[in-house]
């Protein structure tokens, strides 16, 4: 007796739950090799899984076992030369005599041994994010209807000649001939019929008025039929097009950071985390993004991602070399109207003095106005100097769209968003 | 057969459909019953590779509870599976009633029949005939429980946290392989029988802890007091003359802590009871892999040859099959950088192919070897075989000087205290027994494990327990022993000491918590 059931549609992932008891038991483990990848891999390439180690001695589920040591058998299989009586010499590398078969037991106090396995993309994110109180992102609809897209809305009766459907005009001309002919058939019809029936009576019988009269009819009915155009204006169609007003489906971030001698590695790389947030939110809502860096210490250069998180410099610091930079960029190569800009700078507050008020300004008449968001972070656990106080005007004037934070570690990277994040949200 | 017979196969090429594998099964089952194979119904499961996955995690168990070693088992599997390392097992049974089987939906027709063959007939027929197998898994009521348990436990982490019960089971966990009883033998009992007296149990179970923990002195404890107790001496007002608990060693640790321990709730103690019913589940299949699988292999041959003697199948398939089987029981020799051990299906599937060619074919050898089974019907003596055996005596009873010879087997005495290893006994006239009885040895679990007992629970001094771990030929505790008692220490709830002993003289002592561990003088 036997039964044959089909288990493929059953559900998916039965071991999902064991899976993340797993991850949630070896949470300092993972999250120190998720932050290892974080830190080595680019803002743009965050979006997939990793593959993450784990010493197999802190994993390992112990039971009873025998120990290297004493005395044991062992047969084995595959015996060529040996007589009874051979004496070999132990093989080398394995303890204390631990023999074949045992391969199990030996591993264990090594701690050479690594259990490896993939995390997937979204687990990875959960653990990049982890301590950062993140909402769901979702993908929501932004309202910013700068640009139009045209989408086919049916058919029209005017439009340009470029536009005009071929098919269906001819369809349309098609239906009005046969609509207009008809009733003239009709008529010719009949004429033909009157006609014959007239022909077919008796010669004497005919009535020669009757039949030139017909004649003249059948004759002007079939001028008609032939008159009938065979296209028409009025046939003519034309594929609509309708102006959907869209959101503008690419975004250009740019990353600007300080990187004169103040800033330490460690600041990098809450900076990183800072600007692969918001990286990542824009990702979920435009299908393109754009990234620019743009470092600066006394004067402002765009650079590479590798180079901009990890090379150092010197020197001081002008934080208006880098505004200005960034407004030039946007002039040149990212025109309002088709872009979404928005600008993540991490410093540590330092600046010149006099610098500040010119950064104000810059932003305020410059910047603002075109950006979706400016977001400021300042990493650095002392007091504020002149930028973050000019800075602080800047909100006033722009509270929707211009945040600024001071941050220590990472955890105090979320709350600088928390508006952005709300606003959009709440938006739908 | 006659293989010159015009040739109608059920079905060729690679590609297979649910009809297909119906008439296959039809002519399987049709040849399985000419060979008097008594078998459990099949469920024959098709699944997909992620669904193979899940099961192997599980270790085949089909419902399973949470727990995160399961997952890592997951991540395991699949982490070799996508680097390729390892092929996905083609076959994974389960010894229920009906007899589960998966079949992954990538194999090829040729692989869905040769599992067919070798799962739903080898090893359906194995376990409804084994019996180690018949005495300790009720394989009708193993799905119930199975589900049972996965509720139970999910109630109880609602109930007490996650985190309390998966420090529960890790520590169950650790014991498990001392959750049955080696050297006893019960007697089988019917499942109607078994869910009585579980109930009876389940209300007296802590009615009986808590007699036992009664701190009133003059209680006797236990049936059998011992005369003439240690104490004798010191202990004029007979205090300690209630005798030790228990009265006799006992090896399942497990059932020990679940009936003593003083400190478990009652669904700790259900818990315990849980991870001890499927380790004694899986225990016999601990002790008959080479002749489980060298069964199904066995058979899967003889199957697969008759359909082809049949006409069933053509060239393609069964060249195929040839080659997938040589792949199974192929053993790579001790020096091949593939050498990982002798290989179950190759060393089963030798044995039983052997005993097959004595009944029907004996030499001289054979007649003095095996004068009880050369020449006789090999059905009945292969069927006898299987029954009435495990690895350990299934080898030391059926191991023949030609497979030892075909095999090359050797044996190698390895002795820390020497400096090199010895070959003791090779393939030959004078090492033949004593390579058999090695090997026969090798598979014996008492062996494999190390042999632990708990001794003594100190029920009138400090609660602590100890445990005996009897050493032989001088064979250490592995490091794990530390985190082994730890485990046991927080189900037992007081201290726990683990002396080793060889020959009746202490050789080492482990303590949980810690307290010294110098080697005894």
């Amino acid at each position: 007796m036997t039964y044959f059931i089909d288990r493929r549609p059953n559900a998916k992932h039965k071991s999902a739950v064991n899976r993340q008891r797993f991850l949630e038991r070896y949470r300092k483990h993972i999250k120190r090799s998720v932050e290892e990848a974080v830190n080595r891999r680019s803002i743009t390439d965050m979006e997939r899984g990793e593959k993450v180690s784990i010493p197999a001695k802190d994993i390992s589920e112990p039971v009873f076992q025998h120990g290297p040591g004493g005395a044991r058998n062992i047969v084995s299989p595959g015996n060529k030369e040996f007589v009874p009586g051979d004496k070999i010499r132990r093989p080398s590398g394995q303890g204390g005599g631990s023999g074949a078969g045992e391969g199990g037991a030996s591993n264990q106090g090594e701690g050479v041994d690594e259990f490896a396995f993939t995390l997937s993309r979204e687990e990875f994110l959960e653990f990049v994010f982890d301590g950062l109180e993140l909402p769901h992102l979702q993908r929501k609809p932004l309202k910013s209807l700068e640009e139009v897209k045209m989408v086919r809305a049916g058919l029209s009766r005017d439009g340009v000649p470029s536009r005009i459907s071929i098919t269906r005009s001819m369809r349309e001309a098609y239906a009005r001939r046969i609509a207009m002919r008809a009733p003239i058939k009709r008529a010719l019809k009949e004429a033909l019929e009157a006609l014959e029936a007239e022909e077919r009576k008796d010669t004497v019988l005919r009535n020669p008025a009757r039949i030139a009269e017909l004649k003249t009819e059948i004759e002007r009915l079939e001028k008609r039929i032939a008159g009938v155009p065979f296209i028409d204006t009025y046939d003519l169609r034309y594929h609509q097009l309708s102006a959907q007003p869209q959101p503008s489906n690419q975004a250009v971030m740019f990353c600007v950071m300080d990187v004169s001698g103040s800033m330490t590695q460690n600041h990098k790389d809450i900076a990183k985390r800072f600007f692969l947030l918001l990286y990542l939110f824009l990702e979920k809502h435009y299908e393109k993004v754009e990234l620019v860096f743009v470092r600066h210490h006394t004067a402002a250069r765009e650079v590479s991602e590798e180079e901009f998180f990890y090379s150092r410099e010197t020197g001081g610091t002008i934080v208006s070399s880098a505004l200005s930079l960034v407004n030039k960029i946007i002039e040149k190569r990212y025109p309002v109207g088709q872009w979404n800009l928005y600008v993540a700078q991490a410093s540590d507050g330092d600046n010149w003095d006099d610098d500040s008020n010119i950064c104000r300004d810059l932003l305020v008449k410059q910047l603002m106005p075109q950006l979706q968001y400016y977001a400021y972070v300042e990493i650095t656990p002392h007091d504020h100097q002149s930028l973050w106080h000019e800075y602080e005007s800047v909100v006033k004037e722009f509270p929707e769209r211009f945040a600024m934070r001071q941050i220590v570690e990472a955890g105090d990277i979320y709350p600088v968003f928390r508006e952005l994040f709300k606003r959009r949200l709440s938006q739908s | 057969m006659s293989a010159t017979r015009k040739r109608k196969p059920i079905a060729t090429g690679s590609d297979w459909n649910f009809s297909v594998l119906e008439r296959f099964d039809a002519e399987l089952a049709r040849l399985a019953d000419e060979y008097r194979l008594d078998t459990y119904p099949n469920q024959i499961e098709v699944i997909t590779t992620e669904q193979m996955m899940d099961a192997y995690a599980s270790v085949g168990m089909p419902v399973g509870y949470h727990h995160w070693s399961f997952g890592k088992q997951f991540l395991a599997v699949e982490q070799a599976y996508k680097r390729g390392q390892m092929g996905l097992a083609y076959e994974l049974v389960i010894n229920s009633d009906p007899c589960i089987a998966y079949l992954m939906e990538e194999n090829t027709l040729m692989m869905q029949v040769l599992v067919m063959a070798h799962a739903c007939y080898g090893h359906n027929s194995f376990f409804k005939g084994n019996y180690l197998f018949r005495t300790w898994t009720d394989a009708s009521s193993i799905v119930d429980y199975l589900v049972f348990a996965r509720k139970y436990i999910a109630k109880c982490e609602e109930r007490h946290g996650v985190q309390a019960v998966e420090q529960l089971l890790d520590a169950c966990h650790a014991l498990q392989n001392y959750g049955v009883d080696r050297y006893k033998r019960p007697s089988p009992i019917s499942a109607e029988e078994e869910a009585k007296r579980q109930e009876e149990r389940e209300s007296y179970l802590q009615t009986q802890v808590n007699m036992l923990w009664r701190t009133i002195p003059d209680v006797p404890i236990g049936d059998t007091p011992l005369a003439g107790s240690l104490h004798a001496d010191d202990d004029p007002l007979g205090l300690h003359s209630g005798g030790h608990y228990p009265p006799e060693p006992q090896e399942n640790l497990l059932y020990f802590i679940e009936k003593n321990a003083p400190l478990l709730a009652p669904w700790q103690r259900e818990i315990v009871r849980i991870v001890r019913k499927l380790a004694q589940y899986f225990y016999p299949q601990r002790q008959t892999q080479v002749m489980n699988e060298g069964w199904a292999c066995f058979w899967h041959y003889t199957l697969m040859n008759r359909l082809y003697d049949d006409g069933n199948v053509d060239e393609g398939l069964m060249l195929e099959f040839l080659q997938s089987h040589a792949a199974v029981i192929n053993q790579p020799a001790f020096d091949n950088p593939h050498f990982s051990g002798i290989n179950p299906y190759a060393l089963g599937f030798a044995i039983f192919m052997d005993i097959k060619r004595i009944c029907e074919a004996p030499t001289d050898e054979d007649s003095e070897w095996f004068p009880d089974i050369a020449g006789t019907p090999w059905r009945e003596t292969l069927e006898f075989a299987m029954r009435n055996f495990k690895d350990e005596s299934f080898i030391q009873q059926f191991l023949s000087p030609k497979v030892m010879r075909d095999h090359k087997l050797f044996l190698v005495v390895d002795d820390d205290q020497l400096e090199n290893l010895e070959v003791a006994a090779i393939h030959n006239e004078q090492g033949y027994r004593q390579v058999r009885e090695a090997l026969a040895t090798q598979y014996a679990l008492s062996v494999r494990e190390p042999n632990i007992q708990v001794v003594e629970a100190s029920i009138r001094g400090d609660r602590s327990l100890t445990l005996h771990h009897v050493q032989d030929s001088r064979r250490p505790l592995g490091r794990s022993v530390y985190p082994v008692i730890r485990h046991l220490q927080q189900l037992w709830g007081f201290p726990v000491h683990l002396v080793s002993l060889e020959e009746g003289r202490v050789t080492r002592r482990f303590h949980w918590p810690v307290e010294d561990e110098s080697p005894a003088s």
